[in-house]
């Protein structure tokens, strides 16, 4: 249905692209949407391509399929580009967010013609950065939030804020970290 | 008053346990279903539950402690999936013969081989002979309903029969989707407490469970659980009206979808059947008259009531998530084709095999099914009417 956000999710096995879709699904739920938030379960190991995906909609979701023309999608891992067809059927007033060194402009040419809007953000830099270890997960989910404008930088970090404490409720050590990653990605992706 | 939430399928039907707050839970681990009694020893540990958690070695073993523990006249429950099922299957004869309300949380999953962790009906649909009461379900929020209006059912002194709920592993069990939970004590009050009137720890009235039974009583014993079974109907109905009371969610033996003057018809099952109507609003919007019936309740199997809400459709496709190899379709279709055939319908009905192991089921794939109905519409040509649904070449 055409009134319903889709956006597919592609990382390895262990990067917290699966997480990752779940955040997302909360934030928006906390916003006061309809969500769907589910990963593509296989023999996967660590490692291995993965896909998860998310449906945010101002309607309930009934349609309980994977995505395959999604307005966004997430590339947790950018050695994916060589491995899998991340652009496949994604639609060109979309957009792609990637983590990358690289510049947009740099990245494009590996997008088999992509047309719509390319988004890079450094999510090992940021992540080691704030945390002091690459889990690039936090990063690409304030890039994909900032990119699609679900919610504002503000009241997306304070639902974070109270989503982290949930989470990391037995390590509160984690929270500012995985803050600080949020808050340097908000900036950073271009 | 009703809890806006977000969770899996398999995090609803664990707080819809939780809420219930039963006697033992007796379980092993297997995927999808895991996660339901891992969250569940959670609130065991926790002491969020009075409930005794007993981990055991196998299937088989879960199954046995249920039935000793139901016996014993202990309210209990476990869940499982696919060759976890197919291991008690001798218990859940078991337990249905000897009439013991056992709930269990069945998240469905293709059977081994060739071995596979995705969703299919092969589990659940072979056990459908076990004399189990068995409720679908579309999503999280009819996973977490069912259940709820599980024990209700189960133990009614009309029924007194185990009951199974499903829904689709990893579609619905490990999506994370919008929900209204309903307050602890609205559950708790909703299900009651389990009073059974012959248990074995009863010191004051001794009974056995389960001896042999001799050739001059057994039919009368299988004729008890099939009135029991027949019971169960109109006992599903009064607990879900009892239910929508409670939660505003109405619930039948089936529901039907923009099936009143459908010419083209789906009868489905489970997590498909949201994906149907999305299908089904798309092609009404293009002026095609189709709907679906998507089946809730298929133990009982409410034969009549099918046969009557499908008198005006034309063609029919029944939606089989599950090989039966009788070289004719599937279980559902055998079902529904019966159930057709004893109403003196003149419908013409083919049978499509789809999803299993996990072959993910689009809106698209849906149009393709309806579009081969109005075919037959237009032709009165029926065809093969034993099909593959998005088969590779």
């Amino acid at each position: 249905m055409s009134n319903v956000l889709e956006i597919r999710w592609h990382g390895r096995g262990g990067q917290g692209a699966k997480t990752a879709s779940l955040l997302l699904a909360d934030v928006a739920f906390n916003t006061g949407k309809y969500v769907q938030g589910f990963p593509e379960y296989g023999p996967e190991r660590m490692g291995a391509p993965i896909t998860a995906y998310n449906r945010i909609s101002e309607i309930p979701i009934r349609v309980h399929s994977n995505i395959y023309d999604p307005e966004y999608v997430v590339v947790v891992d950018e050695t994916l580009l060589e491995a899998v067809d991340v652009t496949k059927g994604l639609k060109k007033e979309g957009a792609i967010v990637i983590n990358s060194a690289k510049t947009p402009d740099e990245i494009r040419p590996m997008l088999k013609g992509y047309e719509g809007r390319v988004y890079t953000i450094d999510a090992r830099k940021i992540s080691v950065a704030a945390l002091g270890k690459y889990f690039p997960n936090s990063p690409m989910l304030a890039a994909i939030v900032k990119v699609t404008g679900i919610m504002d930088d503000e009241s997306f970090l304070a639902e974070m804020e109270g989503s982290y404490k949930h989470k990391f409720a037995s390590k509160p050590e984690v929270i500012e970290g995985n803050m600080k990653a949020l808050r340097m990605s908000l900036q950073e992706v271009k | 008053m009703a809890i806006r939430e977000r969770l899996s399928g398999n995090e609803a039907v664990a707080i819809a346990m939780r809420q219930i707050n039963p006697d033992v839970m007796a379980a092993f681990p297997i995927t999808p279903s895991t996660e339901i009694p891992q969250y569940f020893s959670t609130f065991c540990a926790n002491g969020q539950v009075d409930t005794e958690f007993v981990p055991v070695e196998s299937e088989h073993s879960a199954m046995s402690a249920c039935v000793g523990s139901e016996a014993a006249g202990a309210r209990t429950l476990t869940a499982t999936s696919s060759c976890g099922l197919a291991l008690m299957w001798e218990e859940l004869y078991i337990a249905a013969s000897c009439r013991l309300p056992i709930a269990l949380a069945c998240v469905n999953r293709a059977l081994s081989g060739p071995i596979n962790i995705n969703c299919d009906h092969s589990d659940s649909m072979g056990a459908r002979d076990a004399g189990w009461i068995q409720i679908y379900s579309e999503n999280n929020q009819e996973a977490y309903d069912n259940f709820v209006q599980a024990y209700r059912i189960a133990e009614h002194k009309d029924v007194r029969l185990p009951i199974m709920i499903c829904q689709d592993g990893f579609i619905t069990s490990h999506a994370v989707e919008n929900i209204s939970l309903l307050e602890d004590n609205e559950v708790r009050d909703f299900v009651g407490d389990y009073n059974p009137d012959e248990y074995l720890l009863n010191e004051s009235h001794s009974m056995a469970v389960g001896p042999y039974d001799i050739p001059s009583y057994y039919m009368e014993h299988k004729k008890q659980q099939a009135v029991a079974m027949e019971n169960a109907k109109q006992v599903i109905l009064d607990v879900a009206a009892e239910f929508e009371k409670l939660s505003g969610r109405k619930y039948g033996l089936f529901e039907t979808y923009k099936l009143e003057d459908a010419e083209c018809a789906l009868v489905i099952i489970n997590s498909a059947a949201g994906t149907a109507k999305d299908a089904v609003d798309k092609l009404r919007a293009e002026g095609k008259k189709v709907g679906l019936l998507k089946i809730r309740v298929f133990r009982p199997f409410p034969a009549e009531e099918i046969a009557e809400a499908l008198k005006n459709v034309k063609v029919i496709a029944v939606m089989d998530r599950c090989e039966g190899f009788s070289s004719q379709g599937g279980p559902l279709g055998a079902e529904v084709k019966s159930a057709l055939y004893t109403a003196g319908s003149t419908a013409k009905v083919v049978d499509y095999i789809y999803g299993i192991g996990g072959r993910d089921v689009k809106v698209e794939n849906i149009e393709e099914v309806y579009g081969a109905l109005f075919d037959i519409l237009a032709t009165g040509n029926v065809g093969e009417t034993y099909r593959y649904l998005s088969l590779r070449d």
